[in-house]
């Protein structure tokens, strides 16, 4: 019934008919899955917070170990995003471009990300940066200690995040004509006009989608972040470690008072980023 | 001189797409180059426009030597067949790039742009992107951007290549219209014999990578210098005879004359269906003929004629000729052939060819 009185609204309470059949049904569908995948299980959490007081709400999560823990959660998915957004596109641009051997074999390597369990990526990668590791040795050398601090978190929140700034910038780069380049070259642009005029406008809306993507999945990475951070507390102590701590120690109001704090912060921002993005494309009108 | 090409060669994985081709092109001339597809012509054009580098020869553009020259130091226009718009701007940036990347002072853009959407009737198109006009529009665009920055040469390839029958003929009109306007040497591909025939003052016929004949649209129609040509540019009959006596080949009852073979050389003749002249009574020398098809192409009517049960040949007559000589399927005709070309018969060798009437 609901269902029905919204598409009547969206409808303008007119019964048009459509060639492309079945919005009803498609979009009664999408709000069931939805409902039963996202929003039920969510909305737990939010139901669950009420029986919280305000006093234990606020008490937790203004605790200075969990606002170190947002701060270096927040701080170093922002920066592997950002790194993640400058690096992508350019990995993206080369298995596009170019033909090299083992192009395959490369391409295929972004995506093991995707497959690896975290777990396995997080001990790798902490035997690598350890101070006796591969690279932990010599960055250790020029006076970086990687593993147990946040820059060794933010190498792990990178590793995971890399293949969503690629896969979705890669099928855009594909389907730029190189026609375009050449026409802007005989235009008289410069390769470095051509690069910022021609190609990132056409690349933006993707490399944005890439960026939040791999900010969203950085937020809630547990796996490979918890070995390679040493999870001091006020230091190198993420906020998924801390739910699971609480959790651990049966302090369930303070597990969800931090997760419903991170929930509500991702989806503003997400959110913030959605706008942003939909505006550039509506200015850009890219069909 | 604008365009002087010597020697050029291009070979793509051992394929010569352009094999050792020379030509010059006057300033202010407007030049086509006519070819099947995978003739070489586009790979010409992209070679005089910097987007591919020659293996041998050399290029100069007005009295410079350009041959690997970049592309943006040539001064080069370039529109593509599938238009190349910049997407994400308006049409008023698209035309504006070329100033704007050369860093041409501010004042002068806007009023450029506006005497560009002038020239290629745009006016009030401006704030549009390229996803909100037709493809005409866009093709007319394309080439407004090219000629922004006054290049001297403009360079087209397979302009109106995608775009329906209609829209083609309007933009071959204004193609011609902007010419005379612009004076600016031009040069374009296309595979489209009317095309290249009606807007050119020069033809370039190109196969296999070579320039087969240059000449005048009329001398590439009238006088093809090659079998390939012959066949290529307009419609064409051909038969294959001997040489049986001196200066003389015999096809069935028609005589050809033919100058410089040897007897027993084995000849192509080629003539087009407009020079079959078919008349109901007979006339000194025409040969007896019956129509076994006829086909309607406008002011035209298609004979198919057969001649001695074996033989056959396409003959165009006016439609008015046609009705009032009663050319209809199943008469009994008259026909003389009276233009025609004679090559050697070789495939793959191109011969000096011999015309005579």
């Amino acid at each position: 019934m609901i269902v029905k009185k919204i598409i009547s609204k969206l409808t303008d309470g007119k019964k048009s008919k459509r060639v492309i059949p079945g919005f009803g049904l498609s979009l009664g569908f999408t709000m069931f899955y939805l409902s039963l995948i996202v929003m039920i299980p969510l909305s737990t959490l939010f139901f669950k917070t009420f029986s919280l007081t305000w006093e234990e709400f606020y008490s937790t999560i203004s605790s200075p170990r969990v606002l170190s823990s947002f701060g270096l959660t927040f701080g170093a998915s922002l920066t592997a995003g950002v790194i993640n957004v400058i690096f992508g596109p350019l990995v993206a641009w080369s298995l596009v471009r170019y033909n090299f051997p083992a192009k395959r074999i490369i391409d295929a390597l972004v995506d093991l990300p995707f497959a690896l369990p975290t777990a396995i990526a997080g001990i790798t990668l902490t035997s690598l940066y350890a101070e006796n590791g591969w690279f932990g040795e010599y960055l250790l050398a020029i006076g970086i200690k990687s593993a147990y601090t946040p820059i060794g978190i933010t190498i792990a929140l990178i590793f995971i995040g890399l293949p969503f700034v690629v896969r979705t910038v890669q099928p855009v780069l594909e389907a730029l004509e190189v026609d375009i380049e050449e026409a802007a070259a005989s235009l008289g642009a410069t390769r470095w006009q051509i690069i910022t005029r021609v190609i990132l406008p056409v690349i933006r809306p993707a490399v944005l989608t890439g960026f939040v993507l791999s900010f969203a999945r950085a937020l809630g990475e547990y796996g490979s972040v918890i070995f390679i951070a040493g999870n001091m507390p006020m230091k190198t102590e993420i906020s998924t470690l801390l739910i699971i701590t609480r959790l651990e120690q049966y302090d369930y109001a303070g597990a969800i008072s931090i997760a419903v704090t991170m929930l509500a912060a991702s989806f503003i921002l997400i959110l913030i980023i959605n706008i942003l993005q939909s505006r550039i494309n509506k200015k850009n009108l890219i069909s | 001189m604008s365009i002087e090409v010597s020697n050029l060669t291009k070979i793509f994985n051992g394929f010569t797409a352009v094999d050792d081709v020379n030509f010059q092109i006057e300033t202010g001339e407007l030049v086509a180059l006519l070819g099947p597809s995978g003739s070489g012509k586009s790979t010409l054009l992209r070679m005089i426009a910097g987007l591919e580098i020659p293996d041998n020869g050399t290029i100069h553009l007005t009295g410079k030597e350009t041959t690997s020259a970049s592309p943006r130091d040539r001064n080069v226009g370039f529109v593509f067949q599938h238009y190349a718009l910049f997407k994400h701007m308006t049409i008023y940036d698209n035309i504006a790039f070329g100033l704007k990347v050369r860093k041409a002072p501010k004042h002068e853009i806007a009023p450029r742009v506006s005497e560009l959407l002038e020239l290629v009737q745009l006016r009030g198109l401006e704030k549009r992107y390229p996803s909100q006009i037709s493809g005409g529009q866009r093709q007319r665009v394309a080439v407004a951007r090219a000629l922004a920055a006054r290049p001297n040469i403009l360079l087209l390839d397979e302009p109106f290549g995608a775009l329906d029958a209609k829209v083609r003929e309007e933009l071959r009109k204004w193609i011609l219209q902007l010419h005379e306007q612009t004076q600016v040497t031009t040069l374009f591909v296309t595979h489209d014999q009317h095309e290249a025939l009606e807007i050119a003052h020069k033809v370039f016929v190109m196969n296999k990578g070579k320039i087969e004949q240059e000449g005048t649209p009329a001398e590439i129609f009238d006088h093809p210098a090659t079998p390939f040509v012959a066949e290529f540019v307009g419609e064409n009959n051909f038969v294959e005879a001997e040489v049986v006596e001196p200066h003389t080949v015999r096809w069935g009852q028609f005589t050809f004359r033919v100058n410089g073979y040897p007897t027993g050389q084995k000849i192509r003749i080629y003539f087009r269906p407009n020079d079959v002249y078919v008349s109901s009574a007979p006339e000194s020398g025409s040969v007896n003929a019956r129509i076994s098809k006829t086909r309607f192409k406008g002011a035209l009517i298609e004979l198919h004629l057969v001649i001695e049960t074996d033989k056959q040949i396409i003959a165009h007559v006016p439609k008015g000729v046609a009705h009032s000589s009663g050319f209809t399927e199943g008469a009994e005709v008259f026909v003389q052939i009276t233009e025609y070309h004679a090559f050697r018969n070789s495939e793959h060798t191109i011969d000096e060819s011999l015309v005579t009437i």
